[in-house]
């Protein structure tokens, strides 16, 4: 195709990058007690699958795969929102927002 | 002198010497609209404002610079000190940040970037940072609230001012700012005369989104001591400061760019030329109106009462003169130095007019209660704007698709709809009015 | 050049990560966030897709992590910062992600030759134009989708913080 750029990395680097934010994620979320920051792990996660689009969008040459990703990034505004509204009304009736504490639905 | 470069960096100089350019030239530029603001209210106000420090105070901003420079640095005791010290540096360095795609002239741009509009508008949705966590780092209630009352009206704003920006861009047909000015010029108009319910939206959303009056609840000092700016102190709130008034010219900036035509004369394409020469009639008005500057000044100096003062303003006819001579002998350079100059003069000339009509609304009007504040945005101005971009877009596309070819008429009905839906939608409410009355005594 | 970037960017990202999951200040983990975050929009800016790039900003960062920020100041519980961070079964969830990354790594390494990609093909130099083409004939569909989703969300997120009155 005339006046392809020649693309200076292997996608190899792109892929590997996305690997190690959704493993960070991924221990984020198994692993902190506090509800918030399991949250932003998973948006970690849902970042770390944008990368792989992205750079697969590239590599193909087509924007189908930036439209994937502009589509999770819809989504992930959608969660957080709701989210966040379901752990701020679990902190005005128990007073925490730790993951252990949170076992009991009614005493 | 390209020779001289090696290829491989030669794409990097010229943007790096202009941000270096901006980055010396902004701090100080800022420190004068201060003084500008000063002088501007004490006019307003039938007084003289800062005349003590320097000639007519003109060396008020260095000392205030080195006033808050020497300052005790207090950080207060349960203070989150990271937080502190990077919430101004981020509020700072987004401002300065947005500076990147602005194009000063045809030739003064750091980066041509496809998406350079949004880009700006990125780096302004970055700023709300700065204030929220520099309010939440100061562990105070005063900063705590002034932070969050100012997020909330960013954001609010933001979402307007963005829209707005929109119905201009249909027009433009690119993100690009120097496409924007092009197709500004190619089609003979400036944007504000086809779309000025996009100009006011955004003009009300610029003086909300810098925290400026009326809309400056966040940061009054009857209301909240100075909001997210209480605990800083010294070089910090001059950081903050900077900042803020660095976020103005910025909004300036993209006003102008969109509305304004940018570093067009007005009637750029009226070509007459003076007396057969190469040089345009209404070229020659920049080299006029400094002329005049300097004869005013020069009529003036003999008046004043003190020497130095004398001496000050005959220095300052000087200066304006120098710059008559530098439009005119730009106009007989090639090209592009007279196109960069010129634009350049103009591009700086609608930016300070923009800031002239900020000052102006902040020294008439009285503040916005949070309140009011937040109905206007969300029940006024974001609906208003939407219906902007509907009917903008709606014009546009029966002039492109349906042949229908009365620019101005439509641009008449375009506005005469807008100004109807404005109309309905300030109307007032008065079951809310009634809720919110205070009885009388 | 773009390597250069792309090593800087790369490097941020994974740093900022690692430091978001091991603070013990919440609004310290948000901040770091928030670095990743702009981490990635170099990313995809470096990967040629601009309008992606902005997205990333405005949305994510100046949308999302807002309402982060905001929530984490309305929670946040000074005695938190005293109490343990990682919970009780952090050697098992560690062993799990390692082998969880483990596998992915085998599979990376095993397959890393099979990727049919042919020649490297040019992106549309407008690209913020081909991603509004695409959204607006192609993906028309799930686009009106996304945003009654975007709708229901906010219903029910007002829903879910107001307060009982």
């Amino acid at each position: 195709m005339p006046g392809a750029s020649v693309l200076p990395m292997p996608i190899d680097n792109y892929l590997l990058l996305s690997l190690a934010l959704f493993s960070i994620g991924v221990v984020g979320v198994l692993t902190r007690r506090n509800v918030i920051v399991m949250l932003m792990s998973i948006e970690l996660i849902l970042n770390a699958v944008n990368i792989n689009l992205v750079a697969f969008s590239r590599y193909w040459g087509s924007v189908d795969g930036q439209i994937f990703a502009i589509f999770i990034i819809t989504d992930a505004a959608a969660e957080a929102a709701v989210a966040l509204g379901i752990i701020l009304a679990f902190f005005r009736n128990r007073e925490t927002v730790l993951a252990d504490e949170m076992d009991m639905l009614k005493w | 002198m390209s020779h001289l470069i090696p290829p491989s960096i030669q794409p990097y100089v010229l943007p790096v010497l202009f941000g270096v350019v901006i980055v010396a030239v902004l701090p100080l530029l800022a420190g004068y609209i201060v003084l500008l603001e000063r002088k501007v209210m004490a006019d307003m106000q039938a007084r003289l404002g800062p005349m003590r420090v320097g000639p007519h105070g003109l060396l008020q901003p260095i000392a205030d610079a080195l006033k808050l420079l020497i300052k005790e640095d207090i950080i207060p005791v349960k203070a989150d000190v990271f937080l502190f010290w990077f919430a101004p540096v981020l509020s700072v360095t987004t401002a300065l940040l947005a500076y990147a795609a602005i194009p000063f002239g045809p030739a003064f741009q750091i980066a041509d970037l496809n998406v350079g509009l949004l880009f700006i508008l990125a780096i302004s949705s970055l700023g709300i940072y700065g204030i929220v966590l520099g309010g939440w780092a100061s562990n105070s209630h005063y900063s705590l609230l002034g932070a969050l009352r100012s997020a909330a009206q960013l954001v609010s704003y933001e979402t307007a001012a963005g829209l707005a920006l929109v119905s201009a861009l249909m027009l433009a047909g690119s993100l690009s700012m120097k496409d924007i000015v092009q197709a500004q010029y190619d089609q003979g108009v400036w944007f504000i005369f086809v779309v000025p319910v996009g100009f006011f939206i955004y003009l009300v959303g610029s003086i909300a989104e810098t925290n400026r009056a009326p809309f400056d609840l966040p940061e009054a000092e009857s209301e909240l001591v100075a909001g997210y700016m209480t605990e800083y102190s010294g070089f910090r709130w001059a950081l903050y400061f900077l900042g803020e008034y660095a976020n103005m010219v910025v909004v300036a900036s993209i006003a102008t760019t969109l509305f304004l035509g940018g570093w067009l004369r007005p009637f750029a394409r009226y070509q007459d030329h003076l007396f057969g020469t190469s040089v345009e009639l209404l070229d020659i008005v920049p080299t006029i109106l400094f002329l005049g500057t300097a004869v005013y000044c020069f009529w003036l100096a003999p008046k004043q009462p003190v020497q130095i003062q004398k001496i000050v303003m005959a220095l300052v006819g000087g200066l304006c003169l120098i710059l008559a001579l530098g439009m005119a002998g730009a106009l007989f350079a090639p090209d592009a130095v007279r196109m960069g100059v010129h634009g350049a003069f103009w591009f700086l000339a609608k930016v300070f007019a923009y800031i002239y009509a900020f000052l102006w609304i902040r020294f008439t009007f009285p503040r916005y209660r949070f309140d009011q504040l937040m109905r206007l945005g969300w029940h006024f101005l974001i609906p208003l704007a939407l219906v902007n971009v509907v009917v903008v877009g709606t014009t546009i596309v029966l002039q492109q698709n349906w042949e229908w070819r009365h620019p101005m008429l439509s641009a008449l009905v375009t506005t005469a709809i807008m100004l109807g839906v404005a109309a309905f939608l300030g109307r007032e409410d008065k079951q809310h009015q009634a809720a919110v009355e205070v009885p009388e005594p | 050049m773009t390597t250069v970037l792309f090593y800087l960017f790369a490097l941020l990202a994974v740093a900022s990560a690692i430091l978001m999951v091991t603070r013990r200040n919440i609004i310290h983990s948000a901040v770091f966030l928030i670095t990743t975050l702009l981490a990635t929009a170099g990313i995809f800016l470096q990967l040629e897709a601009e309008f992606l790039f902005v997205v990333q900003i405005i949305l994510y960062v100046g949308g999302i992590m807002v309402l982060f920020v905001f929530v984490i100041m309305l929670v946040n519980l000074d005695v938190s910062l005293h109490l343990i961070q990682f919970n009780r079964q952090k050697y098992v969830a560690g062993v799990l992600a390692f082998v969880l990354t483990a596998q992915l790594l085998v599979a990376f390494w095993v397959g890393r030759g099979s990727l049919n990609l042919g020649e490297a093909r040019a992106m549309d130099p407008k690209n913020t134009e081909a991603v509004g083409q695409a959204l607006f004939q192609r993906y028309m569909l799930p686009f009106e989708i996304a945003s009654i989703l975007l709708l229901v969300a906010m219903i029910g997120a007002v829903v879910m913080a107001k307060r009982r009155v």
